[in-house]
């Protein structure tokens, strides 16, 4: 949905319907990006809790048991894409709102391009760790 | 301009915002429960140190909480998208509804987490 297809009666304000549009000139495939990761993890959101509740009473041998099965790995994996994706993109549209020297917005924009993808990879490599069993 | 309560709705969309931030910084509580899995023994009992002590839970409370929040207006927002529920009562039962919501949802979700002896 871009800005002009915005129906009249918005609760948008104009900056609401702009800000998607900042500073990595990414337009509005971000704006639909974010909506997906949000459906995908509403949907994952119960399965996720059903999964932390499962080890709450284990120690890490439990945890690693429960934690290293497929279906189970894959919930968490598909969750992690979806969380990090949409904070990325989340965290990027606050700075663009907040931060208005260029420098520091750049800086900001990048720091959280390292944060998010670095929460990630150790994510997801420590899964995929607890799956083969080494 | 339309003519904008100054109400439960505009507060909370400032509240959206709020515990996306604190979602995003939660985020190394999952990453460190994760990795302290993938790494050993010795790693996982002190992340369920922390978890077990008092501060570790009220963090862990406040995470759900934000959570729980934040899922329900986030799907306020995306009905508004489909450009639903824009009339001021129904924009006010979204709002109180992802209110009382994500309280329920997050007491709930601590009440089984008791009650299933897990939170020790
Ligand atoms: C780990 C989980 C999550 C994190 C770290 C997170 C983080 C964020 C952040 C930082 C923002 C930007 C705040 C803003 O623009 O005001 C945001 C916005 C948003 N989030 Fe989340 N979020 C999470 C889960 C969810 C879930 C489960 C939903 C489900 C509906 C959701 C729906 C939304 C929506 C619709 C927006 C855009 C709001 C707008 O356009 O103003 N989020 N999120």
């Amino acid at each position: 949905m871009s800005a002009a297809d915005t129906p009249k009666r918005s609760m948008r304000t104009p900056l609401g319907r702009v800000r998607n549009l900042g500073a990595a000139h990414s337009g509005t495939s971000d704006f639909w990006r974010q909506r997906i990761t949000a459906v995908a993890m509403t949907l994952l959101m119960l399965p996720v809790i059903v999964v932390v509740m499962m080890t709450l009473g284990s120690n890490q041998a439990g945890a690693k048991v429960i934690l290293g099965s497929l279906p189970i790995a894959v919930i968490m994996l598909l969750f992690i894409v979806a969380s990090v994706w949409h904070m990325k993109i989340g965290m990027q549209v606050v700075i663009e709102d907040y931060i208005h020297n260029e420098k520091l917005k750049l800086i900001s924009v990048m720091l959280n391009n390292f944060f998010s993808i670095a929460v990630a990879l150790a994510s997801t490599y420590a899964i995929v760790k607890l799956s083969s069993g080494v | 301009m339309q003519v904008y309560r100054w109400t439960l709705t505009m507060a909370l969309s400032i509240v959206h915002r709020a515990t996306g931030i604190a979602l995003y910084a939660g985020t190394l509580l999952l990453v460190w429960w994760l990795v302290a899995a993938a790494s050993g023994h010795a790693a996982y009992a002190t992340v369920q140190a922390f978890t077990g002590s008092i501060i570790g839970r009220l963090i862990v409370f406040g995470y759900t909480w934000a959570l729980m929040h934040h899922m329900l207006s986030g799907l306020r927002h995306l009905v508004w998208d489909l450009g639903y529920g824009f009339k001021a009562n129904e924009r006010e039962a979204l709002t109180w509804g992802a209110l009382i919501g994500g309280i329920v949802l997050t007491v709930l979700i601590w009440i089984i987490a008791y009650a299933i002896g897990g939170v020790r």
